[in-house]
């Protein structure tokens, strides 16, 4: 197995006095497809935004390319090539579809490369290509989700995770955007998927992480965990 | 009657122009700044003052009192309203009411509680249209300058990258701060904006009306007006809405010009409370 792009070390985060994570340890190989599957409140997302910058952890350590990042805020991350693709798309929905691309080439790192990265992502996504002067909110929510993965690649990232893109989107587009992280993850790119539907995500990564009640309770290759395993650690029984 | 039209046109462009900056806080920032009709205030004493100083026309002044107020903004925002922001947007409320009082007792002690006026030799002049109607040259001079304010400042936001940032912090800030944007930086960024439109708003009301260290208060009253009227945090929102509370003060008058105003404000808010251009 490769060095790992990014390692969580007993990582906790409140909110308030309420403890969401409360000691996640995982590791994230470079070039891998890697899952953190949970159930709902499990304490994934809440875990990912501390990775990525958007929540500051209490305890615990993160690395990102065998450099210390606890704490760093978001804008700072960004820059070294590691991006959020946050729960609800979040998009600016004020802003048209090649605006919120535009935004994604606003670290000074990745402005050079603005139109290669817009070519990429019109690739990916045709059909933004179309709707590129449309405001983002005036799109459907499959549609919206591309926005926001697209305007994620724009940052030029060497990871990136995604926080329940399937959420709420019909199963056909579902197996769509799917199929574009796979085009992504074959480009190099290092893949975090972050899913409640655990059937798609096992099958997509190579690697999982099974969270429970705020903490990694199983990880394993997909290959190698058995369905009762995962069952187990999911439920906590 | 249309004589009454083309004034309230004019005037528009003035109240479009103090509408500007408070609607542009309003929308990213967030934050109801009580102190922006004394920083109107603070641009039209720069500008009077400068003008006398230097012996030149007011409007040239916006040369030295456009970057200069944009800077105070960026500083004020950074080193007192950022701050207090960390506490939620109350404690950001109220401190810009007590720098309203300051900054008005600050003035009052500087400048005096004299009338002040920025005289230009053509203050009265004006350009005859056929049938008896006129347009006055300065208020054609001060709705010129307000627009193309207005314009440039659009284009910033629509074309450059700290625009795209600033309109997306006012959409999403985590989103934002995800594709690298430092929230507070646009924040001081927009307060800097929003002062170097007061300095714009000033020259306008320092050359249209006399004024006082007390003003302030009255012309916060007036850029409320067309905020609401318009939608909060709409630029363009802010253009309609000062046209209407222009169109409203000619036709009321001298005497009732302000009432007209606040009638249609009221009218508004029944109406549409959510403003023209609403998010």
């Amino acid at each position: 197995m490769s060095e790992p792009i990014l390692k969580v070390e007993g990582v906790q985060a409140k909110y308030g006095d309420f403890i969401a994570v409360e000691s996640a340890t995982l590791d994230v190989p470079q070039g891998m497809i890697v899952s953190v599957i949970g159930a709902n409140g499990a304490g994934k997302s809440t875990l990912m935004d501390t990775i990525a910058g958007v929540h500051k952890p209490t305890a615990g350590k993160v690395y990102f390319k065998g450099e210390d990042i606890t704490g760093m805020p978001a804008e700072k991350l960004v820059t070294r090539g590691l991006s959020l693709v946050p729960q609800g798309s979040r998009c600016f929905i004020r802003m048209t579809v090649e605006d919120n691309l535009i935004m994604g080439s606003y670290p000074k790192s990745a402005r050079g490369k603005l139109k290669e990265s817009l070519e990429r992502v019109y690739e990916l996504f045709p059909v933004l290509k179309q709707k590129r002067n449309d405001l983002s909110g005036s799109l459907s929510g499959g549609q919206r989700q591309m926005v926001a993965i697209g305007r994620a690649l724009m940052t030029n990232p060497d990871c990136v995770l995604f926080d329940e893109i399937s959420l709420g989107l019909a199963p056909t587009i579902i197996k769509d955007i799917y199929a574009r992280i796979k085009e992504i993850s074959a480009g190099g790119m290092t893949v975090v998927l972050v899913e409640q539907d655990t059937q798609r995500a096992i099958r997509t990564a190579q690697l999982c992480h099974i969270m429970l009640k705020g903490k990694v309770v199983l990880s394993g290759s997909s290959k190698e965990l058995t369905d009762e395993e995962i069952k187990k650690a999911y439920f906590g029984l | 009657m249309i004589q009454t039209i083309i004034n309230g046109i004019m005037l528009g462009g003035i109240f479009a122009i103090l509408g500007v900056g408070m609607t542009i806080i309003f929308g990213i920032v967030k934050l109801t700044n009580l102190a922006h009709g004394e920083f109107v205030i603070i641009g039209a004493y720069a500008s009077t003052l400068l003008a006398n100083a230097l012996g030149v026309d007011p409007i040239l002044t916006l040369i030295i009192t456009i970057p200069l107020m944009f800077v105070i903004g960026v500083v004020l925002q950074s080193v007192l309203i950022n701050r207090v922001m960390l506490q939620g947007s109350e404690p950001a409320l109220l401190v810009t009411f007590g720098l309203s009082i300051i900054l008005q007792d600050a003035m009052l002690l500087l400048f005096s509680a004299d009338a002040k006026k920025a005289n230009v030799p053509y203050n009265s002049s004006t350009i005859p249209l056929p049938g008896g109607l006129y347009i006055p040259v300065l208020d054609l001079i001060l709705l010129v300058i307000s627009l193309v304010t207005i314009l440039v400042l659009t284009l910033f936001l629509r074309r450059t990258y700290m625009g795209r940032a600033i309109r997306a912090t006012s959409d999403d800030i985590v989103a934002a701060s995800l594709m690298g944007v430092s929230i507070k930086k646009s924040y001081a960024i927009a307060m800097g904006i929003a002062m170097a439109t007061a300095a714009v708003a000033g020259l306008c009301v320092g050359m249209r009306w006399t004024f006082y260290s007390s003003s302030g208060s009255s012309y916060l009253l007036r850029a409320f007006g067309v905020v609401v009227i318009g939608g909060m945090g709409s630029i363009p929102g802010a253009l309609v809405g000062g046209l209407v509370f222009g169109l409203a003060q000619a036709f009321g008058g001298a005497n009732y010009g302000l009432l007209a105003s606040y009638i249609v404000l009221i009218i508004m808010l029944i109406v549409r409370p959510q403003g023209l251009f609403s998010k």
